[in-house]
């Protein structure tokens, strides 16, 4: 995709010469074949070669690159690992690229605090890693957080399956320090329980690279539960499944994790991953708790009798952690599974009320009906996140035009519901149409003020997260082929 | 005053340049810098809008009190987990622009870590709808989080969702002698294990700990962490979520959110300590030198708020701390984002906007 974008146009030249004047050669990269793997992120379908990407070592060498973009006006994009699914750190034709790759140490473990100060390029998984010897780790954990970076977290406001109980990034990070497009830094949050002012890390928080490059996180960390167990159940009906969720919920019981499939979806895992699943089962839960083994016990005894009492099928406990894993094997190997049956798959990321499951999966199931497509849907049935995979066949005629329609109808749905076009994977250039559907003009217009008290030029992630009011082009979506999916090692949400 | 009538208010006083004063129950009345403007009393625009148990949120308008969503909450065994006191009646619309929280703090978190959605009236009068009902939303700025805590200075909160949590099954609280040193040791070993501790307090030579959670926790915990158990918890917990506990009876009184491993600052008037360490309440004797407390805390990685103190004293020193010129100046650009005349509470928070 070649966009020229007229807002912008930036003398090569100029710019190498500055960037020369306080980058080593290894930090610059310019040759298109260096500049390739850059060109998208894990939305492949959207690719953009930059002009130049900058791999920097110190904050000072950031600050510079950020005071030369600002002052030959030149757009920056900063990246992490490059996992985002919504074309977040995709570059712009006429920019740089950031990427904080290098920036990863992890400064500070503080144990007696529970907290840890890590760069932005350290891996989500590492920071648990680092605080696993003093019984503690870091809660929020994206399906992708091997390859994942904190940086790259604290702009997607990134969350996984124990989001339910612990929280997103949002509720997890203490300090971030940023680099503005000025080149000015600042720090917001404080390892205390609150800062003076406005509370800027929310702000910050799930912004998408748009308000400021982060360059240091402090991170919050809790104590290791000593146990976690699952329960697994099945349902002859997707709707009763829908209605076990709340039932948990109402019963005062708030899981460490409360996870959905569909029939489509064990049907295409339990080839895969053999986890025993229940293959006459319309909808499978997994339903997770965590603590002391007496609070397990307790929790496991309540949380089965709501199921049953929510017309169960079949219930299983997981005996061993080695059980538990593999109950979880399939869900979280939900995506590979779905690639290797069907070409190609379109995955959506919108949230609904919980209450409006049911009504959402019958709605989704007359789609399947009206596009001619199927659909397997696997989702955090505890937070109302879904994750329909919509199967079709790229190399059939009108197939990905039927594909691309079914999923902007699930999200304009979603949002009639009273939900979200995005519960976790941001909006970036992928979902810029449906945030015309979500917010009404005041609403952007607010966020292009915000927008511009952090980067009144613009410069940072143009075209990103925000429309202009102008322009809610179409842009497309995900489109995976024949299962060839960037991180193929990575668990699939 | 229906919504209609906040937002022709809020209307003419921008195209008048008239600086307005949001009130809700004025509970707050002593928080912050010196109020300023004609009063917008929003009291009246009250009611639950929408409350869902199953879903986890309550939705009201600004001016409903706390005690009428949390007697709503009980009935269904839940609960606003950042406990936020009821003092003479506050709003929630008032209870989210001061963003304090209270005892369960510490476990649960503060209370923008609780909205889910605000509407807005901002300073030109224009209805904004930020956020929603539902648990996760990524898509567009977290505005309604940053509403929380603005005093006032953002936008009048028309309407706000809060998420709710299930009420614990069992709490039980103990008590231990000891001295702040060894409260603040305690505490910090304590909560780097898992224990289900839901609040903390210390105050003269007493630490208080309530455990909160499954049954079979809160026993095992109790067991493990041994201390005398106390006879009437729930009328503690609340003298120090209302702050009618002797401890905060001073004045000048100072609170000091510090990182909860930080020492004691070499300061006197010592009043209590809470959230497990990290806030600090001293009081009356530091009267003379507030800068040196403002430094104490700074030099410890926290802040302090001249919390209640006469009017003289916030006049002089401000209630808030400072903040750097970088950050000073992005408050400045935000808050004219929001309110471009400055006329929503001006000087409550920092007396530059
Ligand atoms: C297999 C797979 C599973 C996934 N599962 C989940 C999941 O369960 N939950 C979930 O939330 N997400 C999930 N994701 C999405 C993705 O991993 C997250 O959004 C992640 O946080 C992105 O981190 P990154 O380092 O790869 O960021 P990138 O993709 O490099 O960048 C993402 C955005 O952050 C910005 N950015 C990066 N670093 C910085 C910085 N230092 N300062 C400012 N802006 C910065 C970029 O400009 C871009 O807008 C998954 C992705 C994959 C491929
Ligand atoms: C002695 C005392 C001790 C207290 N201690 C605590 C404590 O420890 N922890 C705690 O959390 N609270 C404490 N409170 C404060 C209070 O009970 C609550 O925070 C309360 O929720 C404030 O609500 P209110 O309606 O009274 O607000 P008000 O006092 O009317 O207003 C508070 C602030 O919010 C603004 N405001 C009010 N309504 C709106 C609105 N709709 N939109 C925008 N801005 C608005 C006001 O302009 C003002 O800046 C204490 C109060 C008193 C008097």
């Amino acid at each position: 995709m070649n966009s020229p974008d007229p807002a912008f146009s930036t003398d090569l030249a100029a710019l190498v010469a500055r960037l020369r004047l306080f980058l080593p050669p290894h930090c610059l990269l310019l040759g298109e074949e260096d500049l390739r793997p850059y060109e998208c992120d894990g939305l492949t379908a959207y690719r953009e070669l930059p002009l130049a990407v900058c791999l920097p070592e110190t904050e000072a060498q950031v600050i510079d690159i950020l005071r030369t973009c600002h002052s030959l006006g030149v757009p920056v994009v900063a990246r992490g690992a490059g996992t985002g699914l919504s074309g977040g750190a995709m570059p712009h034709a006429q920019g740089v690229v950031l990427s904080l790759a290098r920036f990863n140490k992890i400064l500070r473990v503080d144990r007696a605090a529970r907290l840890a100060v890590v760069q932005p390029g350290v891996r989500n998984l590492a920071v648990s890693e680092a605080a696993a010897p003093f019984g503690l780790y870091y809660a929020p954990d994206p399906s992708s957080q091997i390859a994942c970076t904190l940086g790259g977290n604290v702009a997607e406001n990134s969350g996984g399956v124990h989001c339910l109980k612990y929280g997103l990034t949002v509720h997890n990070v203490l300090r971030i320090r940023v680099v503005s497009i000025e080149g000015e830094v600042f720090e917001i949050g404080s390892e205390a329980p609150d800062a003076a002012g406005y509370d800027l890390p929310a702000l910050m928080i799930g912004s998408e690279g748009m308000l400021g490059v982060v360059t240091e996180v402090t991170v919050k960390l809790v104590p290791k539960p000593e146990l976690a167990q699952v329960v697994m159940a099945s349902f002859a009906d997707v709707a009763k499944a829908g209605d076990a969720v709340a039932a948990i919920i109402a019963a005062g019981i708030i899981p460490a994790g409360l996870e959905m499939m569909d029939k489509a979806a064990t049907a295409a895992v339990e080839p895969f991953v053999k986890a025993g699943y229940d293959m006459n089962a319309e909808a499978i839960l997994l339903c997770e708790s965590d603590g002391t083994p007496e609070e397990v016990a307790e929790e496991i005894a309540r949380v089965t009798e709501v199921l049953n009492a929510a017309g169960a099928s079949d219930i299983r406990v997981s005996q061993s952690e080695a059980e538990r894993l593999r109950f979880w094997a399939g869900r979280k190997a939900a995506f590979p599974a779905v690639g290797r049956i069907t070409p190609d798959y379109y995955c959506m990321d919108g949230t609904i009320p919980r209450k409006r499951l049911a009504e959402m999966l019958s709605a989704i199931a007359a789609m399947e009906t009206k596009y001619g497509l199927r659909c397997a849907n696997v989702f955090h049935a505890g937070d109302g996140n879904l994750h329909p995979l919509i199967m079709y066949d790229a190399s059939k005629p009108g197939d990905w035009e039927r594909a691309e329609a079914f999923g902007a109808e699930i999200l304009e749905l979603s949002v009639a519901l009273g939900g979200s076009i995005t519960g976790e994977h941001g909006v970036g250039i992928e979902k810029i149409n449906q945030m015309c559907v979500q917010y009404a003009t005041p609403e952007i217009e607010a966020f292009h003020r915000v927008k511009a008290a952090f980067d009144e030029t613009g410069l940072l992630n143009p075209g990103k997260a925000v429309p202009s009011l102008h322009r809610c082009a179409e842009y497309g979506r995900m489109h995976v082929h024949h299962g060839d999916v960037k991180f193929p090692e990575l668990e699939r949400f | 005053m229906q919504l209609d009538d906040i937002i022709s208010a809020v209307k003419s006083a921008h195209d008048s340049r008239t600086p307005l004063r949001i009130r809700g129950a004025g509970s707050k009345d002593f928080y912050g810098g010196l109020l300023a403007g004609e009063v917008l009393d929003v009291a009246s625009h009250r009611g639950i809008v929408a409350y869902e148990p199953t879903e986890l949120y309550i939705t009201a308008k600004c001016g409903t009190p706390l005690a009428e969503i949390e007697a709503v909450l009980a009935e269904k065994g839940q609960m606003l987990a950042f406990e936020p006191p009821q003092f003479g009646g506050a709003t929630v619309g008032g209870c989210v622009a001061a963003g304090l929280s209270g005892p369960r703090r510490q476990q649960a978190g503060a209370v923008r870590d609780f909205v889910l959605g605000v509407k807005l009236v901002d300073g030109t009068g224009q209805m904004l709808n930020f956020g929603g009902q539902v648990m996760k939303n990524v898509a567009g700025y977290d505005v309604s989080r940053v509403i929380a805590g603005s005093l006032g200075t953002l936008g009048v909160i028309a309407e706000v969702t809060l998420k709710v949590l299930p009420k614990p099954v069992a709490e039980t609280t103990l008590v231990f002698a000891c001295d702040a040193a060894e409260a603040i040791r305690r505490l910090n070993d304590w909560g780097g294990q898992p224990l289900p501790i839901s609040a903390s307090f210390w105050h003269d030579g007493q630490l208080w700990l309530r455990l909160s959670g499954a049954r079979a926790a809160v026993e095992a915990a109790t067991a493990k962490l041994g201390g005398s158990s106390t006879v009437t918890p729930e009328k503690h917990w609340n003298s120090i979520r209302e702050q009618t506990h002797p401890a905060f009876a001073a004045s000048p009184l100072w609170r000091l959110a510090l990182p909860s491993t930080a020492p004691c600052p070499e300061l006197d008037g010592l009043r209590a300590i809470e959230w497990g360490g990290a806030l600090r309440w001293y009081a009356g004797e530091i009267d003379g030198d507030h800068e040196a407390v403002r430094v104490a805390a700074a030099s410890l990685g926290g802040h302090a708020v001249l919390y209640r103190a006469p009017e003289s004293l916030r006049c002089r020193d401000g209630a808030f701390a400072e903040l750097p010129p970088a950050l000073l100046a992005l408050h400045r650009r935000l808050k004219k984002a929001f309110d471009p005349q400055g006329i929503l509470n001006p000087g409550r928070l920092y007396a530059e906007f």
